[in-house]
């Protein structure tokens, strides 16, 4: 049979980077064809250029047999190809009809939109694939995992055969995910196909049924989830072996170094973000928070590191009140942060590696004597700290603009941690990073761990939370759920309390489906 | 498997509903201020039996309206009565999607109180007031207009000033040296758009800072004008280039015999119509039609309209260009629609207090005819205050649009939803 999409030598330069080397790809019709890399291995850039958004340098892409010139999304789209950003192409002030028929409209006399047909078809691919959705419900309206639907359904309005899938469940929880795969499946059944792209081993062997890897632009290998076993694919991704499991010595905690209570937060439009939160970090322990993205982990990181004020409650660092202290104050009573996006709030990008490094000890002996800046100082520094930290930089004078992710979070953790801290907070301090730099940080976040460091872990990586923490916080809504020990957490119970829901009592009623329960209360 | 994503709830609906009652509450309360106001300070000083005359034809007119006479004190004590229960409702209840128009409903009788008291024991001619601000509000929603055109598509634009400023100037030169009124409207529009053309060269293909775009427009039109204005058209010799003429007043047949109404509205040349008319068309083409659709996705999400394979630069050239060309139109009018001839700078910032209207208008044409009209009032009143006996120079009148504008904008009123992407230049890859 004719493979519904091939893909012969695709090579693709970038100023200084070969993103795609040659790649071939065979997509059989009805499969899901897991295309797995770590991030920046290419699989992305690979896909862009399938969907005619990048224009590839050399190679040839067949959809059912016959060449294809994709030169733009149009052209993708009239070959039946359709891709699910990960970052969603949605207009959130738009209704999903309005969404889904955009590019495609439904109009009448000549160009007045028919919304009433579009809903109806809408409606129709909805229920033909059990998507429960409204069609004149508003984007802003809906919760992420809807949303992807929605995406979803604007595949399907254009008929597309062979669905592209960017790393679809980065913003799920896992039960989401579980529904997302479900829907996968309903969509083969209808003979389409689906290239899944995900740098998550555990989703790959759960719901794929060919695997592509990828690594640093090339096609190392191609497996099935039968033949292949989980550190088989970790081997293949990262081009050496991995240690899947960090390795957690037992430790028993001590003082109390950060507590929290009652805290209350508003986001910068006014509403309310932390909602009267309480808890504590004792020394030598890892708290971490886990909850989907936008439940106010942001906010009471920048609460807690003095960036954004709080409404209510009381923060106390070592006894001492923190509650309206500035970033300064907190820094100097020794806490450390590693902020989540890390080139707007951990670098200023177009200074050199070396003045990052002192961002927030500049102002201190040795680096400043009375006005004056002491170079040789920063200089010295730097250097001892891009040699500890392995910080793969051309120089200390490099801007930190021009170092890969892993390097610039590198750079954020030697500033940290070369001063004498005693608690972190880290927020998604791996987020984006390859396999390499995670294991680095996670590394060394132990090892402040081990050295009696408090630790407050926040991340949206369910994995990553729960092999760090020994304990393990919730957040949902600006509201913490619950604290659970992190030896006796399971995913499905954090899935849950993610979700906003109880386990035990209440799950029951959260397994019965309810036709389109969309609360707003 | 259970069905989460169908019991999520959508994140943090609480802060919003937060939000929305410190937001009911304040403008419960500034309805409440509307009222004490019109009670303390206007009602209370009156003497027993003022009376307030409004002449309710305006100048000029045939259609003759008898004069509106009526006791001050009973109508600004109704006034702050009416103002006083809206607010006290708005704060135990509040009116919800209303509310708006309820603000509306507020200020304009909070102005009616004010006209009434300043008129008292004299007489204003309502009917020629509100006359002018029909015309005045012609070339700002005119502005606004051309703002929203490119604006909803994602290119902000403040050269609406520059642009109005040329099309005055080129169509008082063709329409001089035509003697053809329309010839001269079409120019006026041609280089309008010709400013579109290079507004959207230099911010969509140059990806050069819109508002620098958008100002250099503005100095080289206000520049070059004023040059050719006082070297060739002001002077003598040269007179016959600037005597463009003017559009003739149309009388709508029997709606223009409505008293009161009719000379208001249906007295004008064409710019007022064709005012009317661009609003209704606009707010159409942008709500209800595929092109409408489109231009607004690229200036909400350009990204997204590209990938379903929108031609994002395509549209915002279009939206540009149509957009000098709503301006150029709007700047005929200052040449053709209301002196005759070609002053310079006579454009004097109205094509600013447009955008103004555009954004109080909420990038929507009808609100920014609304916003128009409003800002038209007050420039009315300011040249009719000082014939008012109220203790008050012109100019603080004047302000009280702007001041309005600055309160708008500091989102007591709520904040507007501006198009997501204005302003951000659109990278392919």
């Amino acid at each position: 049979m004719v493979p519904v999409l091939e893909l012969r030598g695709i090579t693709k330069r970038f100023p200084g980077v070969l993103a795609n080397d040659h790649i071939n790809l065979t997509v059989e019709k009805g499969e899901i064809h897991a295309l797995l890399g770590e991030n920046g291995a290419g699989k992305t850039t690979l896909m862009n250029i399938l969907y005619g958004l990048y224009h590839p340098d050399e190679g040839e892409i067949y959809v059912n047999g016959n060449k294809m010139a994709v030169r733009s999304p149009i052209d993708a789209i009239k070959a039946g190809v359709g891709m699910v950003h990960q970052h969603f192409m949605l207009v959130p002030v738009f209704t999903v009809t309005e969404n889904v028929m955009l590019g495609e409209e439904f109009v009448k006399f000549g160009g007045i939109l028919d919304r009433t047909r579009a809903a109806e078809k809408v409606m129709q691919i909805s229920d033909t694939y059990n998507l429960d959705i409204d069609p004149n419900t508003y984007i802003k309206d809906m919760p992420v995992g809807l949303q992807q639907r929605v995406e979803i359904i604007k595949l399907l309005f254009r008929e597309a055969n062979i669905l592209i899938m960017d790393e679809p469940t980065a913003v799920l929880t896992p039960q989401e995910v579980q529904e997302l795969f479900k829907i996968m499946r309903t969509l083969i059944d209808q003979g389409k196909s689906i290239i899944f792209i995900t740098h998550k081993l555990v989703e790959v062997m759960e719901c794929a049924d060919r695997i592509t890897v990828i690594r640093g632009g090339k096609v190392v290998g191609s497996t099935t989830p039968k033949e292949a076993t989980l550190n088989e694919l970790a081997t293949m991704m990262v081009g050496r072996d991995v240690k899947l499991n960090v390795e957690k010595t037992k430790k028993k905690p001590g003082d109390v170094v950060l507590e929290v209570d009652n805290l209350k937060v508003l986001d910068p439009r006014g509403a309310i973000a932390v909602d009267g939160i309480s808890f504590n970090v004792r020394e030598g322990e890892v708290l971490g928070v886990a909850g989907v993205q936008g439940n106010g982990q942001t906010e009471l990181v920048r609460s807690l590191s003095g960036l954004l004020p709080s409404i209510d409650g009381e923060v106390r660092l070592l006894g001492h009140d923190i509650t309206h202290s500035s970033p300064r104050q907190i820094i100097e009573h020794g806490s450390a942060h590693i902020p989540e996006d890390r080139q707007r709030d951990g670098l200023v990008l177009s200074f050199p590696v070396s003045d990052n490094l002192v961002l927030n000890t500049y102002y201190l002996q040795p680096f400043s004597r009375s006005i004056w800046l002491s170079q040789q100082e920063i200089l010295k520094n730097g250097e001892g700290l891009v040699k500890n930290f392995d910080i793969r930089t051309p120089s200390v004078f490099t801007p930190a603009s021009s170092l890969s992710g892993g390097n610039q979070q590198k750079v954020i953790v030697a500033r940290e941690f070369s001063r004498p801290i005693k608690l972190l907070i880290a927020s998604q301090p791996t987020r984006g990073l390859d396999v390499g730099s995670i294991e680095y940080i996670h590394k060394r976040m132990l090892q402040k761990r081990d050295e009696g460091c408090a630790v407050l872990l926040v991340s949206t990586e369910l994995d990553e939370v729960m092999q760090l923490s020994d304990r393990i916080a919730v957040l949902y809504r600006g509201k913490l759920m619950d604290i659970v020990d992190a030896k006796s957490a399971t995913k499905e119970m954090l899935g849950l309390l993610m979700a906003g829901i109880i386990p035990g009592e209440d799950v029951k009623s959260a397994q019965v489906p309810q036709k389109n329960k969309i609360l707003i209360t | 498997m259970s069905t989460a994503s169908e019991t999520i709830v959508i994140p943090m609906s609480k802060g919003i509903r937060n939000r929305e009652r410190r937001r009911r509450i304040t403008m419960g309360v500034f309805f409440l201020l509307a009222a004490a106001f019109t009670w303390l300070v206007f009602a209370v000083n009156l003497t027993p039996n003022a009376m307030t005359r409004f002449v309710m034809t305006p100048g000029g007119s045939s259609t003759v309206a008898p004069d509106w006479i009526f006791p001050t004190g009973v109508y600004l004590n109704i006034i702050a009565g009416i103002c006083a229960m809206l607010g006290t409702f708005q704060i135990v209840r509040g009116f919800g999607k209303r509310t708006y128009s309820v603000l509306a409903l507020v200020a304009i009788l909070f102005i009616f109180g004010f006209l009434s008291w300043a008129t008292s024991g004299g007489q204003t001619n309502l009917g020629g007031l509100l006359r002018v601000m029909v015309v005045r509000a012609v070339p700002l929603t005119l502005g606004a207009l051309s703002g929203i055109l490119c604006e909803r598509a994602g290119v902000v634009n403040i050269a609406i000033e520059g642009m109005m400023l040329t099309g005055a100037f080129v169509s008082t030169v063709f329409a001089s040296l035509s003697h053809s009124l329309v010839i001269g409207l079409l120019a006026g529009v041609v280089a309008g758009g010709f400013m579109g053309v290079i507004h959207g060269v230099l911010s969509i293909k140059y990806k050069i800072n819109q508002i620098i775009s958008g100002t250099v427009i503005n100095i080289f039109s206000i520049g070059i004008t004023s040059y050719l204005s006082s070297k060739y058209i002001q002077r003598s010799e040269f007179q016959y280039l600037n005597e463009p003429g003017m559009f003739p007043q149309i009388e709508v047949p029997v709606l223009s015999k409505i008293p009161f109404i009719g000379p208001i509205l249906f007295h004008h040349n064409i710019y007022v119509f064709a005012m009317v008319f661009f609003v209704l068309f606009i707010t159409f083409l942008l709500y209800k039609t595929r092109w409408g659709l489109r231009l607004r996705s690229v200036g909400e999400h350009p990204k997204a309209a590209d990938t379903l394979g929108i031609n994002v630069f395509r549209t915002r050239y279009m939206a540009v260009i149509l957009g000098g060309m709503m301006a150029g139109f709007g700047g005929t009018y200052f040449s053709l629609g209301s002196s005759g001839r070609f002053d310079e700078v006579m454009t004097a910032g109205r094509g600013f207090i447009g955008l103004a209207a555009m954004i109080f208008g909420n990038w929507n044409p009808i609100g920014s005819m609304g916003a128009g009209f409003l800002f038209g009032f007050f420039d009315s009143l300011s040249v009719k205050a000082s014939l008012l006996q109220v203790p008050l120079p012109s100019e603080f009148l004047g302000m009280v649009p702007y001041l309005a504008t600055i309160v708008v904008l500091a989102g007591v009123v709520g904040r507007g939803q501006m198009p997501a992407a204005d302003g951000v230049p659109y990278e392919k890859e």
